[in-house]
């Protein structure tokens, strides 16, 4: 799996939906993206790509673009 | 209720908005010029002024607010207005905009705060509240369950002034809400500090976003209270590590949040010079029943501590005898002031006094040790506690029948699971579930079985589900 699909699973697996609804996706944008559902795509994304996401970027990851820009610049995920 | 000088500082919101003794004098005048005593009002709450403010007004006016979400699902709240038929709702300008309000003349527009009052077209007729009552909470979190906890103004002075006794809460404080206000914690929180004349930091942020923290810091929070699930979301975000220096108290209740937790973040705190307080309580007791004071946290990490001042505990068996050995388990019972007057299920409950009398069986197992400190070591009800909130499984059971007839739910903390038989329904159960209990779906786990297991009487064997 490429670091793109791995990415895209953690949301997918973490909300319920489908990969049509990634583009543009934004914190509270859905039901399912809330506090609670934050944490479990925390941890998705912790496993997906075995690290440990610090306090900063776990707060500051508002959107499906954003969660991107956090892992490429912080932790060298290359997408 | 409470008094607040004209230029005190009620509360604080982001943006350093202040909402002051006088604002609120002007919104609670306006609306007892409009509103009779003794009105049903549904209040639609989210941690805003609007909602405060609106909260405040309320009581001020003898007026009878039921406290909801302002996300409530908008059908179930639909429901609850053709069951209670209130005279008035407040609520944020943009959910007055939906058509069920279409035709409910607008009496008040507390425009600053974007929050108005809407008159109802077609409230009950003549409905009649008890003297006594003064606000009204759900009994579980957003399910649209007409089941109604009917709180006096005794029983929120007696719990607040209990609270803001044993955290020793004073005119200095400044907490951060954390919970929703219109659940009983949440709500516990903002009556025990607005006693002492504290200032409430409002912000409808959770935790999981930057602007609360930031707000937090700039607002000077000294405390903050949170259920298992807020505590396991600070301890991912690494709380432990985080600059806070104005953070003294964080306070934990709402359901259990295991020993081991309990002792790291106890043992954080003692050496960071805070203070971390388990508590217990449910709805029915107004909030608050036991706390667990900080410097027992190490030491009884699994306990849910001793009574608050003014209330007693005793433990009773099955046949309703008295327990008197330590570490026996029996059904755990309070005795206190804030005990509710009792539920209500329809509009004529309204008008009925006190039939709890100051007695609470909690439906909660527990056993004390020889100290006196107590511990829940299990339920005698069905019912599970989902992110604070407790669901009642056979409740959920018969909203999960309303997609597929052959069902069953079991579960626990913070995990509902709904077995089926038809596999084809996996997926849409678990949306059903998730819009109609308005949870989360990753709190809820449908499984799929050969068959349900029952009895020759056809009563579900429910221990055979969860082997």
């Amino acid at each position: 799996m490429t670091n793109q699909e791995k990415y895209n699973e953690a949301f997918m697996t973490s909300f319920s939906i489908s990969a049509d609804k990634l583009t543009g996706l934004t914190y509270q944008s859905i039901p399912e993206w809330d506090s609670v559902g934050h944490m479990t795509l925390v941890s998705a994304l912790e496993d997906a790509f075995d690290i440990m996401l610090e306090t900063d970027d776990i707060i500051d990851l508002s959107s499906y673009e954003k969660g991107q820009e956090i892992l490429s610049s912080h932790y060298g995920i290359q997408f | 209720m409470f008094t607040f000088q004209e230029s005190q500082v009620v509360a604080v919101t982001p943006g350093e908005r202040l909402l002051t003794g006088s604002d609120l004098a002007r919104v609670g005048g306006a609306m007892g010029k409009l509103v009779p005593p003794r009105s049903l009002v549904f209040a639609l709450c989210s941690n805003t002024e609007g909602s405060l403010c609106g909260y405040l007004a309320c009581l001020q006016n003898r007026v009878v607010p039921l406290m909801l979400d302002a996300e409530m699902d908008a059908t179930l709240l639909g429901g609850l207005i053709q069951t209670y038929g209130p005279q008035y709702i407040w609520l944020p300008n943009e959910t007055a905009q939906q058509t069920m309000f279409d035709g409910w003349p607008l009496r008040l527009n507390a425009e600053e705060y974007g929050y108005r009052l809407l008159e109802n077209p077609r409230p009950t007729p003549n409905l009649k509240l008890h003297p006594d009552l003064a606000l009204l909470l759900t009994t579980s979190g957003s399910t649209g369950s007409p089941k109604l906890v009917r709180i006096s103004y005794d029983n929120l002075l007696a719990n607040a002034e209990s609270i803001a006794q044993y955290l020793e809460i004073t005119a200095e404080e400044r907490p951060i809400t954390t919970l929703p206000m219109h659940y009983s914690y949440g709500l516990s929180v903002i009556n025990s500090h607005l006693l002492r004349g504290a200032t409430l930091l409002l912000t409808p942020r959770s935790i999981m976003e930057k602007e609360f923290w930031a707000f937090f810091r700039e607002a000077g929070a000294t405390s903050l209270s949170g259920v298992p699930y807020t505590y396991q979301m600070l301890k991912r975000l690494r709380l432990q590590r985080m600059e806070l220096p104005t953070l003294r108290t964080l306070t934990q209740a709402g359901g259990k949040l295991g020993a081991e937790l309990v002792h790291e973040y106890a043992e954080w705190a003692a050496q960071s010079g805070r203070r971390f307080v388990v508590m217990y309580g449910q709805t029915e007791a107004t909030a608050r029943m036991s706390y667990l004071p900080a410097e027992q946290a190490l030491t009884r990490s699994a306990s849910i501590g001793i009574p608050i001042p003014g209330g007693s505990f005793t433990v009773v068996d099955t046949e309703g005898k008295l327990i008197q050995t330590p570490e026996t388990p029996g059904e755990l019972v309070y005795r206190g002031a804030n005990v509710s007057l009792g539920y209500a299920e329809c509009p004529a409950d309204l008008a009925l006094g006190d039939v709890n009398h100051g007695v609470l069986h909690t439906g909660d197992v527990a056993q004390f040790d020889a100290d006196g400190y107590y511990y829940i070591v299990g339920r005698l009800k069905r019912f599970v506690k989902i992110f604070g909130n407790r669901v009642n499984l056979d409740q959920a059971e018969q909203i999960a029948r309303g997609l597929v007839s052959d069902c069953a739910c079991t579960g626990e903390d913070d995990r509902l699971v709904v077995h089926i038989t038809d596999s084809t329904q996996q997926e849409a159960m678990r949306s059903h579930m998730a819009a109609t209990l308005g949870l989360h779906p990753s709190a809820i786990a449908v499984d799929v079985v050969a068959e349900i297991p029952k009895n020759s009487a056809g009563k579900i064997q429910y221990a055979a589900l969860t082997r």
